[in-house]
C-alpha cells in the first residue's frame, strides 16, 4: 500500500504500449502520482499545484521522451525541481560586522524555539563563539526557567530579569493577558551582551499563531527594538496544510531571514519545508533533530527532497 | 436501448463543473483530511449528487457538510470517565487520567486545563509530573496546578524514573482519597522505540495502583499526515481512550482526526482553543465542521 513514489512511478510506466514514446495520457498519469506523493508529504494544496504544473511541462519535453528510461527520467526531473525549490545550497548565519550578533528566535506554540536558542548557543560556543540567551517568553508559564535550565545544560549565561509566567506571577487568565515587558526585556539583553562583550545574543520568544495579532504585534515590535541580524522562523516538521498560512503571517509579522525545521528525528515526510521555501522565499538553515541540545545540524536540500518523495 | 441509456447518461450528470469540485476538494485537502479521505468522500458525494439530482453548488456543499458531521459526529462516547475506581475488597481508587503524544502539542497546557474544569466541578484533584526530561516540565505543571490550589506530585531530580513519580502521584491521591490525578507524561515522537517503552512502562507501573480510566491522545490541530501514525502507535502502546485536539484557536482546521476516529475508532473528546486555563471545550462536530468547510 504504501509504496515509494519511484516504485509507483515505474508501475505507471511499465503500462507503456510504445516504450520511450510518452503520450499526454501517460504523462497526465504521472503527474497525478506525483500529485498524490506530494499531497501525502503535507505539501502544501497552491504548492503541489504550481510544482506539478512545472514537472508536467518539463515531462512533455524532449528531455524525457527521448529518454532511455521515462521513468527515471521523470524522477530526476521531481527530485532536481524540489532540491532547486528547497533551495539548492544552504547560507550560513550571517555574523554582524561589529558584534554582537543578534538572533531572533520566532514561531508557533510548541514549535521547538527554546530547545533550540540551546542547541545555537551550544554549537555557537563551540564554534568559539561567546553566546547570551535572552529570555523574553514571559507568556508561556515557566519558559523563562527553561530557557535557564538550557543555558545552563549548553554552559551559557542567560539574561532573565523578569520570572516570566509561574505560579507566582499575576495569572494571565484576568484582564491582562499579557505578562511583563518582553520588548524591554530584548532590548536590555543585546545592551548587556554589548556591556559584557559577548558576541552573539539569541532572543528566545513566546510562540504565538499567525492570526494573534497582538501577539505578532509584540513579536514585530521585539524586531524592531532589537534590530536583529537574522530572525530564524522555528517550523514543525509534523505540520500539514496550516505551514503556508503561518510561513506567511511570519513573513509578514517578523519578516524572517531564514527557517530552521525542527523535530526532524520524527517519521514525518516534512513536506511543509518544500511549502515554506516555496511561498516565502527564505532559506531553510538548520534542522532540529532531536531533544538533546547536539541534535541540531545544518540543513540538506538533497536529503530532503529524497525523504518527502520517499525514496 | 443506446437511446435510453445516452437518455439516463444526459439525465444523471451533475451540473457542477469541474471547478466546483476542485473547490470542495481543495477544502477538504487544505483541512488536512488527507488525499486518499478526501478522494473517497467526493466519490461518493458525486454519486450521491447524480442519484438525487442536485444541481446548486451551494446544495452539494450542504450534502458534504452532513456527511462528514455524520462522519465525525458519529455515535461515540465522547464523556471523560473519571468517576473513583472501587477495588473489590480494596481502598477505593481515584481514577487516573493519563496525557500522552509527541512533543510540544500541549500535553501539560491540557493538564492544567483539566484540572481547572474537574476542580470547579467540586472534584479534588492530584497532578503527577511524569515528564522528568524537558527541562522546566514539572515547574511549568506546577505552575498550573498552584493556580487552582492542586498539589502536583514531582521528583527532585531532573531524569528520575518517570513511571516511578507517575506511580508516587497515583498512590499520593489514593492516599489523600483524591477523586482524580492528572499524570503529565513527556513528549515523545512515536518512531522511538525506547521512548514509546517508557511509556508502556508508566501505563504499567500506574495500574499496579489503578489503571488509568482515561489515556488523552493530545494531537496538534497543525498536524499533518503524521497525526495517523502517531494514533496508530500511542493507541497500541498505550491504550488511547480519546483525542485532545489542540490549538484549533489558529487557521489550522485538524483534519486528521477524521481518519484517526475512523480508522482507530477513539472519539475525539475535547478542543484546545487557546493558552488560557479556560480555552478548554468538548468536541462539538458541528462546529468541526464548519471550521473546515468555512
Ligand atoms: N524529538 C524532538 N523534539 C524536539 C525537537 N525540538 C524541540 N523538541 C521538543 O519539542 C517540545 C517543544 O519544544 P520547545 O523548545 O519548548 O518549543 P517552543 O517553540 O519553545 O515552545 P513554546 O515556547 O511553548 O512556544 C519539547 O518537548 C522539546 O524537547 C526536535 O528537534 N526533536
Ligand atoms: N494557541 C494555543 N496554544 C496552545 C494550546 N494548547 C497548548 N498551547 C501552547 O502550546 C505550547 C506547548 O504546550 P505544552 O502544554 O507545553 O505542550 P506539551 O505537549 O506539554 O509539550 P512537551 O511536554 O514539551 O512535549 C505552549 O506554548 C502552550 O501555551 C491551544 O489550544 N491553543
Ligand atoms: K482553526
Ligand atoms: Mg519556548
Ligand atoms: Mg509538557
Amino acid at each position: 500500500m504504501f509504496n515509494s513514489l519511484s516504485d509507483r512511478l515505474t508501475q505507471t510506466f511499465k503500462n507503456l504500449r510504445s516504450r520511450g514514446r510518452l503520450s499526454e495520457a501517460d504523462i497526465d498519469s504521472t503527474v497525478r502520482e506525483i500529485r498524490r506523493a506530494l499531497l501525502d508529504a503535507d505539501v502544501a494544496v497552491p504548492v503541489v499545484r504550481e510544482f506539478t504544473g512545472a514537472v508536467r511541462e518539463r515531462a512533455l519535453s524532449e528531455e524525457v521522451s527521448g529518454a532511455l528510461n521515462p521513468a527515471q527520467q521523470v524522477v530526476k526531473i521531481v527530485n532536481d525541481e524540489l532540491v532547486a525549490i528547497l533551495g539548492g545550497q544552504t547560507r550560513p548565519l550571517n555574523l554582524a560586522k561589529t558584534p554582537p550578533t543578534v538572533i531572533m528566535l520566532a514561531g508557533l506554540q510548541g514549535a521547538g524555539k527554546t530547545t533550540l536558542a540551546g542547541k545555537l548557543a551550544l554549537a555557537l560556543k563551540e564554534q568559539g563563539h561567546t553566546p547570551l540567551l535572552v529570555a523574553a517568553d514571559l507568556q508561556r508559564p515557566n519558559a523563562v526557567s527553561q530557557l535557564s535550565v538550557v543555558a545552563e545544560r549548553a554552559g551559557v549565561p542567560v539574561f532573565a530579569p523578569h520570572p516570566g509566567n509561574t505560579s507566582a506571577a499575576d495569572d494571565p487568565a484576568a484582564d491582562a493577558p499579557l505578562i511583563g515587558d518582553p520588548v524591554g526585556v530584548a532590548r536590555d539583553g543585546v545592551a548587556e551582551a554589548r556591556t559584557k562583550l559577548h558576541d552573539v545574543v539569541i532572543v528566545d520568544t513566546a510562540g504565538r499563531l499567525g492570526i494573534d495579532e497582538v501577539l505578532m504585534k509584540q513579536a514585530s515590535d521585539i524586531r524592531d527594538a532589537i534590530m536583529p541580524d537574522e530572525v530564524l522562523f522555528v517550523i514543525d516538521a509534523m505540520i500539514g496544510q496550516d505551514a503556508v498560512n503561518t510561513a506567511r503571517a511570519f513573513a509578514d509579522g517578523v519578516d524572517f531571514t531564514g527557517v530552521v525545521l525542527s523535530k526532524l528525528d520524527g517519521d514525518a515526510r516534512g513536506g511543509a519545508a518544500l511549502s515554506v521555501a516555496k511561498v516565502t522565499g527564505r532559506p531553510i538553515m538548520f534542522a532540529s533533530t532531536g531533544e538533546k541540545l547536539t541534535d541540531f545540524e545544518v540543513f540538506h536540500p538533497d536529503r530532503m527532497a529524497s525523504r518527502i518523495l520517499d525514496m | 436501448s443506446p437511446l435510453g441509456a445516452r437518455l439516463l447518461e444526459v439525465l444523471s450528470r451533475d451540473s457542477l463543473t469541474e471547478d466546483d469540485w476542485d473547490e470542495l476538494e481543495e477544502d477538504l485537502l487544505l483541512a488536512d483530511i488527507g488525499a486518499g479521505p478526501t478522494t473517497e468522500l467526493l466519490d461518493s458525494l458525486r454519486t450521491r449528487v447524480r442519484v438525487l439530482g442536485v444541481r446548486e453548488p451551494s446544495a452539494v456543499r450542504e450534502l458534504l457538510r452532513e456527511e462528514l458531521v455524520a462522519l465525525v459526529g458519529a455515535d461515540m462516547d465522547r464523556s471523560l470517565h473519571l468517576d473513583p475506581v472501587l477495588v473489590e475488597d480494596g481502598p477505593r481508587v481515584p481514577a487516573v487520567l493519563l496525557v500522552v503524544g509527541v512533543n510540544g502539542t500541549g500535553k501539560t497546557t491540557t493538564v492544567g486545563k483539566l484540572a481547572r474544569v474537574l476542580v470547579a466541578e467540586g472534584k479534588s484533584v492530584v497532578l503527577g509530573a511524569a515528564d522528568t526530561f524537558r527541562a522546566a516540565a514539572a515547574d511549568q505543571l506546577t505552575t498550573w496546578g498552584a493556580r487552582v490550589g492542586v498539589e502536583t506530585v514531582r521528583s527532585d531530580k531532573a531524569g528520575a524514573d518517570p513511571a516511578s513519580v507517575a506511580f508516587d502521584a497515583v498512590a499520593r491521591g489514593r492516599d489523600d482519597k483524591a477523586d482524580v490525578v492528572l499524570v503529565d507524561t513527556a513528549g515523545r515522537l512515536q518512531n522511538k522505540a525506547g521512548l514509546m517503552d517508557e511509556l508502556g512502562k508508566i501505563v504499567r507501573v500506574t495500574s499496579k495502583v489503578a489503571a488509568p480510566s482515561e489515556v488523552l491522545l493530545v494531537l496538534d490541530a497543525t498536524t499533518g499526515q503524521n497525526g495517523l501514525t502517531q494514533a496508530r502507535v500511542f493507541a497500541e502502546v498505550a491504550g488511547v481512550t480519546g483525542i485532545a485536539l489542540t490549538k484549533l484557536d489558529g487557521t489550522a482546521k485538524g483534519g486528521i482526526v477524521v481518519q484517526v476516529q475512523r480508522e482507530l475508532g477513539v472519539p475525539v473528546k475535547l478542543v484546545g482553543l487557546g493558552e488560557g486555563p479556560d480555552d478548554l471545550a468538548p468536541f462539538d462536530a458541528a462546529d468541526f465542521v464548519d471550521g473546515i468547510l468555512g
